[in-house]
Protein backbone atom coordinates (compact mmCIF):
# COMPACT_ATOMS: atom_id res chain seq x y z
CA UNK A 1 0.00 0.00 0.00
CA UNK A 2 2.63 2.40 0.66
CA UNK A 3 5.13 3.22 -2.03
CA UNK A 4 8.64 3.83 -2.04
CA UNK A 5 9.24 7.57 -2.23
CA UNK A 6 5.95 8.33 0.56
CA UNK A 7 5.43 10.61 2.65
CA UNK A 8 4.59 9.43 5.88
CA UNK A 9 3.29 11.29 8.74
CA UNK A 10 4.34 8.83 12.37
CA UNK A 11 2.64 9.56 15.67
CA UNK A 12 4.35 9.23 18.53
CA UNK A 13 6.88 10.49 21.15
CA UNK A 14 10.27 8.98 22.05
CA UNK A 15 8.13 6.11 20.03
CA UNK A 16 5.42 6.19 22.71
CA UNK A 17 2.26 6.03 20.63
CA UNK A 18 4.08 4.95 17.48
CA UNK A 19 2.58 2.01 15.50
CA UNK A 20 5.20 -0.42 15.81
CA UNK A 21 3.63 -3.50 13.64
CA UNK A 22 3.01 -0.50 11.19
CA UNK A 23 7.09 0.35 11.36
CA UNK A 24 7.90 -3.30 11.24
CA UNK A 25 6.21 -4.30 8.13
CA UNK A 26 8.01 -1.29 6.30
CA UNK A 27 11.39 -2.12 7.56
CA UNK A 28 10.50 -5.91 6.42
CA UNK A 29 9.48 -5.00 2.96
CA UNK A 30 12.29 -2.50 2.45
CA UNK A 31 10.26 0.55 1.14
CA UNK A 32 13.07 3.12 0.56
CA UNK A 33 13.20 6.84 0.05
CA UNK A 34 10.76 7.47 2.58
CA UNK A 35 9.59 11.25 4.28
CA UNK A 36 9.26 10.74 7.48
CA UNK A 37 7.27 14.20 9.58
CA UNK A 38 7.34 13.18 13.50
CA UNK A 39 8.07 14.81 16.53
CA UNK A 40 11.32 13.11 16.74
CA UNK A 41 13.48 10.02 15.24
CA UNK A 42 13.28 7.99 18.76
CA UNK A 43 16.03 5.72 19.21
CA UNK A 44 17.71 2.52 17.98
CA UNK A 45 16.23 -0.29 17.83
CA UNK A 46 12.40 1.81 18.62
CA UNK A 47 9.56 3.11 16.61
CA UNK A 48 10.91 5.34 14.15
CA UNK A 49 15.12 4.50 15.08
CA UNK A 50 13.88 1.58 13.05
CA UNK A 51 13.79 3.40 9.51
CA UNK A 52 16.48 5.15 10.19
CA UNK A 53 18.84 2.17 11.14
CA UNK A 54 17.54 0.50 8.17
CA UNK A 55 18.76 3.66 5.70
CA UNK A 56 14.85 3.60 4.34
CA UNK A 57 14.50 7.37 5.09
CA UNK A 58 15.58 10.10 2.89
CA UNK A 59 14.17 13.06 4.75
CA UNK A 60 12.98 13.85 8.26
CA UNK A 61 10.70 16.93 9.52
CA UNK A 62 11.02 16.83 12.94
CA UNK A 63 11.80 18.76 16.08
CA UNK A 64 14.58 16.68 17.97
CA UNK A 65 16.68 14.06 16.77
CA UNK A 66 19.16 14.07 19.57
CA UNK A 67 18.39 10.77 21.33
CA UNK A 68 19.28 8.86 17.79
CA UNK A 69 22.61 8.77 17.60
CA UNK A 70 22.27 7.14 14.01
CA UNK A 71 20.09 9.70 12.84
CA UNK A 72 22.54 12.45 13.71
CA UNK A 73 25.12 10.80 11.99
CA UNK A 74 23.51 10.36 8.94
CA UNK A 75 22.25 13.83 9.09
CA UNK A 76 26.61 15.38 9.49
CA UNK A 77 27.17 12.28 6.52
CA UNK A 78 24.83 13.62 4.42
CA UNK A 79 22.54 10.72 3.95
CA UNK A 80 19.49 11.98 5.60
CA UNK A 81 18.04 15.50 4.85
CA UNK A 82 17.25 17.00 8.14
CA UNK A 83 14.59 19.93 8.91
CA UNK A 84 13.77 20.72 12.01
CA UNK A 85 11.05 22.34 13.42
CA UNK A 86 10.32 23.49 16.75
CA UNK A 87 8.02 21.66 18.58
CA UNK A 88 4.51 23.69 19.12
CA UNK A 89 5.27 24.84 15.03
CA UNK A 90 5.73 21.30 13.73
CA UNK A 91 2.01 20.26 15.36
CA UNK A 92 0.01 23.64 14.41
CA UNK A 93 2.11 22.69 10.81
CA UNK A 94 0.17 19.66 10.52
CA UNK A 95 -2.91 20.40 12.34
CA UNK A 96 -3.24 24.10 9.87
CA UNK A 97 -2.82 20.94 6.82
CA UNK A 98 -5.68 19.04 8.36
CA UNK A 99 -7.85 21.84 8.85
CA UNK A 100 -7.75 23.17 5.57
CA UNK A 101 -5.61 26.34 6.35
CA UNK A 102 -2.17 27.75 4.76
CA UNK A 103 -0.44 28.30 7.40
CA UNK A 104 -0.37 29.62 10.88
CA UNK A 105 1.64 32.61 12.56
CA UNK A 106 3.62 32.25 15.45
CA UNK A 107 6.41 34.09 17.64
CA UNK A 108 8.64 31.27 18.13
CA UNK A 109 11.86 31.29 16.17
CA UNK A 110 11.74 34.65 15.37
CA UNK A 111 15.05 35.99 14.95
CA UNK A 112 16.48 32.48 15.13
CA UNK A 113 17.88 29.91 12.43
CA UNK A 114 14.12 28.73 11.89
CA UNK A 115 12.91 31.91 10.43
CA UNK A 116 15.88 31.93 7.59
CA UNK A 117 13.82 32.02 4.69
CA UNK A 118 10.17 32.53 5.90
CA UNK A 119 7.83 35.75 5.50
CA UNK A 120 7.53 38.16 8.79
CA UNK A 121 3.54 39.23 9.30
CA UNK A 122 2.94 42.08 11.81
CA UNK A 123 -0.18 41.97 13.55
CA UNK A 124 -1.17 44.60 16.01
CA UNK A 125 2.17 45.22 15.87
CA UNK A 126 3.51 42.22 17.08
CA UNK A 127 5.60 40.17 14.61
CA UNK A 128 4.93 36.87 13.47
CA UNK A 129 6.72 33.93 11.18
CA UNK A 130 4.24 32.63 8.91
CA UNK A 131 4.63 29.08 9.34
CA UNK A 132 2.95 26.99 5.98
CA UNK A 133 1.04 23.73 6.35
CA UNK A 134 2.28 20.20 6.27
CA UNK A 135 0.10 16.76 4.76
CA UNK A 136 1.75 13.54 3.71
CA UNK A 137 0.74 10.81 1.49
CA UNK A 138 -0.08 8.32 4.92
CA UNK A 139 -0.44 8.93 8.28
CA UNK A 140 0.22 6.03 10.49
CA UNK A 141 -1.72 6.33 14.08
CA UNK A 142 -1.27 4.01 17.31
CA UNK A 143 -4.88 4.04 19.35
CA UNK A 144 -5.45 2.44 22.03
CA UNK A 145 -9.08 1.72 21.49
CA UNK A 146 -10.83 1.21 18.07
CA UNK A 147 -14.20 0.26 17.09
CA UNK A 148 -14.92 -1.54 14.10
CA UNK A 149 -16.41 2.18 12.35
CA UNK A 150 -12.81 3.26 12.75
CA UNK A 151 -13.12 5.59 15.85
CA UNK A 152 -10.16 5.98 18.22
CA UNK A 153 -9.48 6.73 21.33
CA UNK A 154 -6.15 7.15 23.21
CA UNK A 155 -4.22 6.40 26.25
CA UNK A 156 -1.94 8.95 28.32
CA UNK A 157 0.72 10.39 26.60
CA UNK A 158 0.55 8.26 24.06
CA UNK A 159 -1.78 10.22 22.45
CA UNK A 160 1.19 13.16 21.74
CA UNK A 161 0.46 13.90 17.75
CA UNK A 162 -1.98 10.67 16.67
CA UNK A 163 -5.14 12.80 16.52
CA UNK A 164 -3.77 15.71 14.98
CA UNK A 165 -1.87 13.58 11.96
CA UNK A 166 -4.75 11.35 11.38
CA UNK A 167 -6.77 15.38 9.99
CA UNK A 168 -3.61 15.61 7.76
CA UNK A 169 -3.21 12.67 4.99
CA UNK A 170 -4.46 11.00 2.15
CA UNK A 171 -4.61 7.50 3.76
CA UNK A 172 -5.26 7.12 7.15
CA UNK A 173 -3.81 3.84 8.93
CA UNK A 174 -4.18 3.19 12.56
CA UNK A 175 -2.93 0.29 14.54
CA UNK A 176 -5.21 -0.07 17.73
CA UNK A 177 -4.08 -1.84 21.24
CA UNK A 178 -7.66 -3.07 21.38
CA UNK A 179 -10.56 -3.52 18.81
CA UNK A 180 -14.10 -3.13 19.83
CA UNK A 181 -17.81 -2.80 18.83
CA UNK A 182 -18.81 -0.05 17.54
CA UNK A 183 -20.74 1.36 20.59
CA UNK A 184 -18.42 0.30 23.36
CA UNK A 185 -16.35 3.56 22.87
CA UNK A 186 -18.45 6.65 24.98
CA UNK A 187 -18.63 9.26 21.83
CA UNK A 188 -17.58 11.70 24.37
CA UNK A 189 -14.44 9.49 24.30
CA UNK A 190 -13.78 9.24 20.76
CA UNK A 191 -11.06 11.21 19.96
CA UNK A 192 -10.55 10.98 16.09
CA UNK A 193 -13.89 10.26 14.47
CA UNK A 194 -14.42 6.87 12.59
CA UNK A 195 -14.39 8.50 9.40
CA UNK A 196 -10.92 10.07 9.09
CA UNK A 197 -9.75 6.58 9.48
CA UNK A 198 -8.80 4.39 6.10
CA UNK A 199 -7.44 0.84 7.05
CA UNK A 200 -7.53 -0.38 11.23
CA UNK A 201 -4.70 -2.92 12.62
CA UNK A 202 -5.29 -4.70 15.53
CA UNK A 203 -1.40 -5.01 17.59
CA UNK B 1 26.27 20.97 48.77
CA UNK B 2 26.68 20.25 44.70
CA UNK B 3 26.07 23.15 42.05
CA UNK B 4 23.74 21.76 40.48
CA UNK B 5 21.99 20.94 44.10
CA UNK B 6 22.29 24.79 44.95
CA UNK B 7 20.47 25.70 41.97
CA UNK B 8 17.66 23.57 42.46
CA UNK B 9 16.98 24.44 45.76
CA UNK B 10 16.79 28.42 44.98
CA UNK B 11 14.56 27.90 41.84
CA UNK B 12 12.35 25.32 44.13
CA UNK B 13 11.83 29.07 45.94
CA UNK B 14 10.49 30.78 43.00
CA UNK B 15 7.48 28.58 43.09
CA UNK B 16 4.28 29.44 44.18
CA UNK B 17 0.70 27.55 45.01
CA UNK B 18 -1.56 26.55 41.92
CA UNK B 19 1.51 27.92 39.60
CA UNK B 20 1.92 25.58 36.35
CA UNK B 21 5.44 24.75 35.43
CA UNK B 22 7.30 22.99 32.91
CA UNK B 23 10.54 21.91 33.82
CA UNK B 24 13.35 21.18 30.97
CA UNK B 25 15.53 18.02 30.97
CA UNK B 26 19.19 18.32 33.43
CA UNK B 27 19.06 20.79 36.58
CA UNK B 28 15.75 22.00 35.71
CA UNK B 29 14.29 18.67 36.27
CA UNK B 30 15.88 18.61 39.49
CA UNK B 31 13.83 21.61 40.74
CA UNK B 32 11.19 19.29 41.84
CA UNK B 33 12.57 17.55 44.40
CA UNK B 34 13.26 20.35 46.45
CA UNK B 35 9.34 22.14 46.64
CA UNK B 36 8.51 23.18 50.06
CA UNK B 37 6.00 20.94 52.53
CA UNK B 38 2.74 21.60 51.08
CA UNK B 39 3.35 23.64 48.31
CA UNK B 40 0.77 22.63 45.31
CA UNK B 41 2.37 23.35 42.08
CA UNK B 42 0.93 21.45 38.97
CA UNK B 43 3.97 20.45 36.12
CA UNK B 44 3.68 19.71 32.75
CA UNK B 45 5.19 17.62 30.40
CA UNK B 46 4.99 19.37 26.81
CA UNK B 47 4.31 15.48 25.53
CA UNK B 48 0.87 16.11 26.58
CA UNK B 49 0.52 15.46 30.35
CA UNK B 50 -0.42 17.91 33.63
CA UNK B 51 0.36 16.44 37.00
CA UNK B 52 3.22 14.30 36.54
CA UNK B 53 4.71 12.89 39.15
CA UNK B 54 7.40 11.47 40.75
CA UNK B 55 9.56 8.64 38.42
CA UNK B 56 6.96 5.38 39.04
CA UNK B 57 8.82 2.28 41.65
CA UNK B 58 10.50 -0.09 39.79
CA UNK B 59 8.01 -2.76 37.66
CA UNK B 60 5.78 0.11 38.16
CA UNK B 61 6.23 1.96 35.00
CA UNK B 62 3.42 2.79 32.56
CA UNK B 63 4.76 1.63 29.36
CA UNK B 64 2.49 5.17 27.96
CA UNK B 65 3.34 7.44 30.76
CA UNK B 66 6.50 9.26 29.85
CA UNK B 67 7.84 12.51 30.67
CA UNK B 68 9.37 14.79 27.69
CA UNK B 69 12.90 13.14 27.83
CA UNK B 70 10.73 9.68 27.32
CA UNK B 71 11.59 8.65 30.55
CA UNK B 72 8.58 7.01 32.87
CA UNK B 73 6.57 9.06 35.13
CA UNK B 74 3.66 8.89 37.29
CA UNK B 75 -0.03 11.23 36.78
CA UNK B 76 -1.04 12.67 40.46
CA UNK B 77 -4.72 12.70 41.24
CA UNK B 78 -6.23 15.06 39.04
CA UNK B 79 -3.95 14.89 36.07
CA UNK B 80 -5.14 15.76 32.77
CA UNK B 81 -3.32 14.26 29.01
CA UNK B 82 -3.92 15.86 26.37
CA UNK B 83 -2.84 16.25 22.63
CA UNK B 84 0.70 18.08 21.22
CA UNK B 85 -1.70 20.50 19.89
CA UNK B 86 -3.09 21.40 23.04
CA UNK B 87 0.44 21.06 25.01
CA UNK B 88 2.10 23.96 22.82
CA UNK B 89 -0.69 25.96 23.13
CA UNK B 90 -0.79 26.02 26.91
CA UNK B 91 2.97 27.58 25.93
CA UNK B 92 2.57 29.32 23.42
CA UNK B 93 -1.00 30.89 24.88
CA UNK B 94 0.90 31.74 27.89
CA UNK B 95 -0.92 29.16 29.81
CA UNK B 96 2.03 28.19 31.67
CA UNK B 97 3.33 30.25 34.31
CA UNK B 98 6.97 29.31 34.68
CA UNK B 99 9.76 27.30 32.55
CA UNK B 100 13.01 26.10 34.31
CA UNK B 101 15.46 25.83 31.29
CA UNK B 102 19.05 24.74 30.91
CA UNK B 103 21.41 26.66 29.19
CA UNK B 104 24.54 26.88 26.79
CA UNK B 105 24.71 30.42 26.76
CA UNK B 106 22.94 33.44 27.75
CA UNK B 107 23.78 36.79 26.29
CA UNK B 108 23.84 40.23 28.23
CA UNK B 109 20.34 41.14 27.09
CA UNK B 110 19.20 38.22 28.25
CA UNK B 111 18.67 35.99 25.15
CA UNK B 112 19.39 32.17 25.66
CA UNK B 113 21.38 29.76 23.63
CA UNK B 114 20.57 26.19 24.34
CA UNK B 115 19.97 24.03 21.50
CA UNK B 116 22.44 23.19 18.93
CA UNK B 117 26.29 23.59 18.70
CA UNK B 118 26.96 23.90 15.26
CA UNK B 119 28.70 20.80 13.45
CA UNK B 120 28.76 19.12 17.00
CA UNK B 121 25.75 19.09 18.78
CA UNK B 122 22.35 18.91 16.52
CA UNK B 123 19.84 17.62 18.89
CA UNK B 124 17.12 19.62 17.65
CA UNK B 125 15.38 22.71 20.02
CA UNK B 126 12.65 20.07 20.66
CA UNK B 127 9.86 22.49 22.63
CA UNK B 128 12.64 24.78 23.74
CA UNK B 129 12.09 28.21 21.38
CA UNK B 130 8.30 27.42 22.19
CA UNK B 131 8.32 27.85 25.76
CA UNK B 132 10.89 30.49 25.80
CA UNK B 133 9.02 32.57 23.39
CA UNK B 134 5.37 31.77 25.30
CA UNK B 135 6.25 30.95 28.85
CA UNK B 136 5.27 33.99 31.14
CA UNK B 137 8.44 33.73 32.86
CA UNK B 138 11.70 31.72 31.85
CA UNK B 139 14.25 30.77 34.27
CA UNK B 140 17.39 29.55 33.24
CA UNK B 141 19.28 26.58 35.23
CA UNK B 142 23.05 26.31 34.36
CA UNK B 143 26.39 25.80 35.91
CA UNK B 144 27.89 29.86 35.77
CA UNK B 145 31.30 28.43 33.74
CA UNK B 146 31.99 26.17 31.32
CA UNK B 147 35.45 24.36 31.89
CA UNK B 148 36.59 27.64 33.56
CA UNK B 149 35.25 29.91 30.78
CA UNK B 150 32.04 32.25 31.27
CA UNK B 151 28.22 30.96 29.86
CA UNK B 152 27.58 34.63 30.40
CA UNK B 153 28.78 36.26 28.00
CA UNK B 154 28.75 39.63 25.86
CA UNK B 155 26.70 38.07 22.58
CA UNK B 156 25.88 34.38 22.42
CA UNK B 157 28.43 32.71 19.89
CA UNK B 158 25.82 29.27 19.69
CA UNK B 159 22.45 30.06 17.39
CA UNK B 160 19.92 31.60 19.87
CA UNK B 161 16.49 29.72 20.83
CA UNK B 162 14.30 33.27 21.08
CA UNK B 163 15.14 36.78 21.13
CA UNK B 164 13.00 37.01 23.73
CA UNK B 165 15.03 37.59 26.71
CA UNK B 166 14.77 35.30 30.01
CA UNK B 167 13.92 36.56 33.27
CA UNK B 168 16.15 35.10 35.46
CA UNK B 169 19.55 33.11 35.29
CA UNK B 170 20.45 31.03 38.95
CA UNK B 171 23.59 29.49 39.03
CA UNK B 172 25.78 27.96 41.95
CA UNK B 173 27.17 31.57 42.26
CA UNK B 174 24.64 33.94 41.90
CA UNK B 175 21.37 35.34 40.55
CA UNK B 176 21.06 37.19 37.82
CA UNK B 177 17.62 39.03 36.88
CA UNK B 178 17.07 40.96 32.98
CA UNK B 179 15.56 44.19 33.13
CA UNK B 180 15.41 46.41 30.38
CA UNK B 181 18.28 45.02 28.56
CA UNK B 182 20.55 44.59 31.14
CA UNK B 183 22.11 41.86 33.90
CA UNK B 184 21.49 42.92 37.15
CA UNK B 185 23.02 40.65 40.19
CA UNK B 186 20.59 39.93 42.70
CA UNK B 187 22.13 37.79 45.18
CA UNK B 188 25.52 35.59 45.67
CA UNK B 189 26.11 32.35 47.00
CA UNK B 190 27.15 31.46 50.58
CA UNK B 191 31.35 32.01 50.36
CA UNK B 192 30.93 33.66 46.81
CA UNK B 193 31.79 37.62 46.94
CA UNK B 194 30.50 39.82 44.10
CA UNK B 195 34.01 40.04 42.81
CA UNK B 196 33.85 36.42 42.34
CA UNK B 197 30.69 36.53 40.20
CA UNK B 198 32.10 39.72 37.96
CA UNK B 199 35.16 38.27 37.45
CA UNK B 200 33.32 34.93 36.03
CA UNK B 201 31.13 36.39 34.10
CA UNK B 202 31.39 37.28 30.71
CA UNK B 203 29.06 40.19 30.15
CA UNK B 204 28.80 43.76 31.86
CA UNK B 205 26.87 43.25 35.31
CA UNK B 206 24.78 45.88 37.30
CA UNK B 207 25.22 45.23 40.62
CA UNK B 208 22.13 46.30 42.63
CA UNK B 209 22.01 48.08 45.33
CA UNK B 210 21.08 46.04 47.91
CA UNK B 211 23.04 42.48 46.98
CA UNK B 212 21.89 39.62 49.41
CA UNK B 213 22.99 36.42 50.07
CA UNK B 214 21.10 33.32 48.37
CA UNK B 215 18.55 31.62 50.74
CA UNK B 216 19.00 27.98 50.56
Amino acid sequence: MIPDGASLMIGGFMAVGTPERIIDEIVRQKKRGLTVIANDTAMPGKGIGKLIEAKLVRKVIASHIGLNPEAQRQMMAGELEVELVPQGTLVERIRAGGYGLGGILTQTGIGTLVEKGKQRITVEGKDYLLELFLRADFALIQAFLADYLGNLSYTLTARNFNPVMAMAAETVIACADHIVPAGVISPDHVMTPGPLVDCLIAN
Amino acid sequence: MEPQTIIARRIAKELSPGMLVNLGIGIPTLVANYLPEGLHVFFQSENGLIGTGAPPEEGMAHPMLTDAAGLPVTALPGASTFDSAMSFGLIRGGHVDLTVLGGLQVDEKGRLANWMIPNKMVPGMGGAMDLVSGAKRVIVAMLHTAKGAPKIIKSCTLPLTSERPVDLIVTEMAVIAFRGGRAILLETAPGVSIADVVSATGAELTVSGHVTEMAL
